[in-house]
């Protein structure tokens, strides 16, 4: 029989050592961070040769330049409508679809499905251009509907699959009562299918829109007009084709970096909350 | 009344599969079409050349296959390193443990920065002459100053080096789709387990493993798919192909695309690559199904 | 899940709004002409220019700048695929590209504008500048003779060494230099004192390939590089054997900071701003770079250090940027009077002032900094790929330049990479005779 002590001491340890785990990996995690807000308060010349996290000047002007340099405003505003509504977009399409190629039947469901999960393993070198194309075709080169639609289609695959695996998770059983009490298919997806995947769902969020939110190839060919462009364009602004502000740039990706980390922050409570909520369905 | 059915379940697929036939397979059929044509990109006319481009690539194209090479060493990489940490992360943060919700957070951040942010910044703390050396500075000062070293200059390492950065990186994908599927383990099998007086070891091995098994496929197929595909990363790191040693396919393509101005073959190396990454996927999953019914 | 709903619908409607407002803005009535251009620091001063424009003659000009220069050239192409390229625009690329624009109907021929009154417009540029935009008689491309663009901006692609590192070393800031051996002997001196020698962007293959083919030119003379890209000479001929050799000499001789095949351009720049090596390759767009990044850098220009006497030392220069007119513009006399207006001297030197590069005009050389003026004395021994006539075949640079990167790192040497060269280039002579 082990004594109570060794078991204490076992977890102790093993406390520990998680502990420590958690902290060095959590240390390498932060430093490219603060290096980069380190050097968006540095000047050009010192940014590279001024090694220390803590700036012995700090120069807070430089993100007033960045926003102020850039029409900043304008591509922020862009970004966020555009992410939010490719996020929305895909929520809204991928759900149902997978939720139909996990739990309906129709002939050929599974050669569809095929053909999604095969479109996320080739990759379309050019595809530019031919979206290009494509979209003139259809007079919807230069709008913002053009660009969503694309980006919507760039992250269907991957949504759906995520999205089926965890739909093929759900309890029969759900449904099911749903179905008893009157409901319609739409309502099952609305009232159990979505509330269960509510973790995966936010990961949907978080992947799509980062996409997007980075995405700055597909805007630049696509967009003619200055004003539909996306905020990855005013980053852009600052690594001149010779010349590249560094401290601009970095308080400029600071600044891009921060709605998607407070987006995160409010999305990955979602990933608690179907826990809480499933332990109501048992 | 069945034919009502049925078409009410197409209407539930009817706005993906109309945005994907638009946006993709057009496009698509458009690239596979180009695969069979020597062109220039830009002059009207495009000349046929059948099955040529893939038979070079094939038989002449050996830094293309280099390429393959490396990205496959890097996703080996991912595999095993990026992923076993992402899982061990996982699980510390689903146990009830202080501060996981500042973890949480912390572990994202790298998928967050942009890869130019990441590229630079690494390559500022690794590289001696136009960086901060500040690796090979923690070495020596830990008192191990043989293993300092030009990680990102020297052929032989800056592969490996770059595959680092790369599932540094991406192991914050890992955890958050892990710590989601741990998440939907129902505690309450946990605790009729302990009560039956179980060890943690042998709760892992009989609850978590099986009901994590479809996680697991499931990112290490978009591992597989998500790390072959990479290249941006390696643009921040050593500026390119580093004669070859960093070559990457998407790599490849946008260089024969650009500088030799071969769209057409470009379009046949992307067919390729796309085949074998399908390939690989189709037997990723074959297998996953062999150990789920085992 | 309701404030996600909530969160998604305010985000949508409220720069709705925004974008729509926008999009019921009237169309200007004013005569317009649209610019595509990649060049991120130059757009101040083109927009400067550009409403000076308006002052003068009452018709807009739109300067659009898309950035980085790989993006850039992706949009481009895009456009002319869906035929909707701007007015005027620029294009990056190499030579074969720039033919299968005009052979796409995508430039219009500038010849009979330049030739006018006994060809004014022509003289006032460069040579070399403008011959970058020609298309000779009988040229390889297939393209009628004439000239499509014109250059707004010259480079030379140079050696630069820092004048205070040099002191330190105890060689004379106002010597570099000259020779081959002088060079090694510098370089030398100056690991003696811990300062590291030559950097470069060879993350890039095409400057490995400029350096390469200065020292063909010097070695061999032009007419026999010449010869071997029409296939006439071999690779594996001895003077090539003795270029590639000059590279497993850097190496030997330690001449090159460490891991300069993995640095792009701009972090070599940084490099020799941060005073870490006493040499750099670089073209002189860089007096911009470095006047930005270390005001206080004191540094000179000079050509490559000769190996041979018996041809002249020759760097790659002439246009930097040119503009292009689209053939299917509807406002194509307005465009090139533009362009007439900024190739000007007085437009010119305005250039040459706020951004830093030479001026392609012949006489807007007044005003410009002492560093450039170096620059532009080197425009006598400037050649460039693109006013050989010919083009080696993409496969062969690929191979020549990377063969290079590998003897740096020392994974090839000289006479394996000759053959392995010209084992490219057979075959692909050989494809093209089919």
């Amino acid at each position: 029989m082990k004594s109570a002590i060794y078991y204490q001491t076992k977890k102790v340890t093993l406390n520990l050592l998680i502990h420590l785990f958690l902290v060095s990996v959590a240390a390498t995690c932060l430093y490219p961070l603060l290096w980069m807000v380190a050097s968006s308060f540095k000047t050009q010349e010192t940014i590279f040769s001024d090694i220390s996290l803590i700036p012995r000047q700090f120069h807070f002007e430089n993100y007033y330049l960045a926003v102020s340099q850039s029409d900043f405003g304008r591509y922020f505003l862009n970004s966020v409508f555009y992410t939010a509504s490719v996020a929305f977009g895909i929520v809204v399409i991928s759900s149902m679809a997978a939720y139909a190629f996990s739990r309906l039947r129709f002939p050929g469901r599974n050669i569809i499905f095929a053909v999604f999960m095969a479109a996320m393993m080739i990759p379309i070198p050019g595809s530019f251009v031919a979206l290009f194309v494509l979209l003139n075709k259809l007079h919807l080169r230069n709008t913002p509907l053009g660009y969503i639609l694309c980006m919507i289609s760039v992250g269907l695959s991957m949504s759906i699959f995520l999205l089926k695996t965890f739909f093929d998770t759900m309890p029969r059983e759900l449904e099911d009562a749903a179905r008893i009490d009157g409901c319609s298919k739409l309502g099952i997806w609305r009232h159990v299918a979505l509330p269960f995947a509510k973790p995966a769902l936010a990961v949907v969020v978080v992947f799509n829109a980062l996409n997007v939110w980075n995405e700055y190839v597909l805007a630049l060919v696509i967009f003619d007009n200055k004003n539909l462009m996306p905020l990855q364009r005013a980053l852009m602004l600052f690594r001149g084709e010779f010349l590249t502000n560094y401290p601009l740039l970095m308080a400029g990706l600071t600044i891009t970096a921060l709605p998607i980390i407070i987006m995160y922050l409010l999305m990955q409570k979602y990933i608690v909350k179907g826990v809480a909520s499933r332990a109501v369905f048992g | 009344m069945r034919i009502k059915s049925t078409l009410e379940n197409y209407v539930f697929v009817l706005p993906a599969v109309s945005i994907f036939t638009i946006f993709y397979i057009i496009p698509f059929i458009w690239v596979l079409q180009l695969s069979m044509f020597s062109w220039d990109g830009i002059l009207p006319t495009k000349i046929f050349v059948g099955l040529e481009n893939f038979k070079e690539i094939i038989l002449q194209d050996p830094s293309w296959w280099e390429s393959m090479w490396n990205a496959g060493y890097i996703t080996l990489i991912a595999l095993t390193l990026q992923n076993t940490v992402a899982f061990l992360l996982a699980w510390a943060c689903d146990r009830e443990i202080k501060m996981k919700n500042f973890y949480r957070v912390i572990f994202f951040i790298p998928p967050v920065l942009s890869e130019i942010v990441v590229g630079m910044a690494w390559r500022f703390i690794i590289n001696d002459v136009d960086g901060a050396n500040i690796i090979n500075r923690m070495l020596v000062s830990i008192g191990l100053p043989q293993l300092a070293h030009n990680w990102l200059s020297d052929p032989k390492t800056a592969l490996t080096t770059v595959a680092l950065v790369h599932s540094w990186k991406g192991f914050g994908w890992g955890f958050l789709i892990f710590l989601a599927g741990l998440q939907t383990i129902p505690r309450e099998l946990y605790e009729a387990a302990r009560v039956d007086g179980a060890g943690s070891w042998r709760i892992f091995k009989n609850i978590t493993l099986p009901l994590m098994i479809p996680v697991f496929v499931l990112v290490a197929i978009l591992t597989v798919l998500g790390t072959m595909q990479a290249f941006v990363l390696i643009l921040g790191l050593v500026g390119g192909e580093f004669a070859g040693h960093t070559s990457v396919p998407v790599l490849r393509i946008l260089a024969v695309m650009r500088d030799s101005s071969r769209f057409g073959y470009a379009c046949a190396q992307g067919i390729s690559f796309g085949v074998i990454l399908v390939a690989i996927s189709f037997i990723q999953y074959r297998l996953s199904k062999r150990y789920r019914q085992a | 899940m309701r404030k996600l709903f909530a969160f998604c619908l305010i985000s949508l409607i409220i720069p709705a709004f925004f974008i729509s407002a926008c999009a019921v803005k009237p169309k200007s009535s004013k005569p317009t002409i649209t610019i595509w251009h990649w060049m991120t620091d130059r757009q101040p001063a083109f927009e400067a220019l550009a409403k000076k424009y308006e002052e003068q003659t009452g018709i807009k000009v739109n300067f659009e700048l898309y950035a980085p220069s790989d993006a850039y050239s992706q949009k481009v192409r895009a456009a002319a695929q869906g035929k909707t390229l701007p007015d005027i625009y620029g294009l990056l690329g190499e030579k074969r590209d720039f033919a299968s624009f005009i052979k796409s109907d995508h430039v219009a021929d500038l010849t009979p504008f330049l030739e006018e009154n006994n060809g004014k417009w022509r003289k006032e540029f460069f040579a070399k500048a403008l011959a970058v935009n020609e298309f000779k008689e009988d040229n390889t491309y297939g393209v009628k003779a004439g000239f499509y663009g014109v250059p707004i901006d010259v480079m030379t692609i140079e050696m630069l060494y820092n004048k205070k590192l040099f002191k330190k070393a105890g060689l004379d800031p106002n010597n570099p230099p000259a020779t081959w051996g002088e060079f090694l002997h510098a370089i030398q001196r100056l690991r003696e004192v811990g300062i590291q020698g030559l950097v470069s962007g060879w993350g890039e293959i095409w400057m490995i390939d400029c350096l390469a083919s200065n020292y063909a030119f010097n070695i061999m003379g032009e007419k026999k590089v010449l010869a071997t890209i029409k296939g006439e000479v071999p690779y594996t001929d001895p003077d090539w054997i003795k270029v590639f050799d000059l590279f497993l000499q850097m190496r030997d001789k330690k001449v090159l900071v460490t891991g300069v095949i993995t640095m792009v351009n701009k972090t070599a720049e940084q490099l020799f701003s941060n005073e870490k090596c006493a040499f750099a390759f670089n073209g002189s767009w860089c007096v911009n770079v470095y006047k930005g990044m270390n005001p206080v850098l004191d540094y000179g220009a000079m050509l490559p250090p000769q190996v041979s006497d018996k041809n002249p030392m020759m760097v790659w220069g002439g246009a930097a940027s040119s503009f292009l007119v689209n053939n299917r513009s509807a406002s194509k006399e307005q465009a090139v009077a533009f362009l007439k207006w900024l190739t000007s001297p007085e437009q010119q030197i305005y250039l040459a002032e706020a951004t830093n590069n030479l001026p392609a005009n012949q006489n807007a050389l007044k005003g410009i900094p002492v560093v450039l003026a170096q620059f532009a004395e080197a425009m006598e021994y400037t050649t460039h790929p693109n006013i050989w006539g010919v083009s080696e075949f993409p496969a062969v640079i690929e191979k020549l330049d990377k063969g290079l990167q590998a003897i740096i790192i020392g994974e090839n040497t000289p006479e394996q990479l000759a053959q392995d060269v010209q084992k490219i280039k057979a075959r692909e002579m050989a494809k093209a005779k089919k």
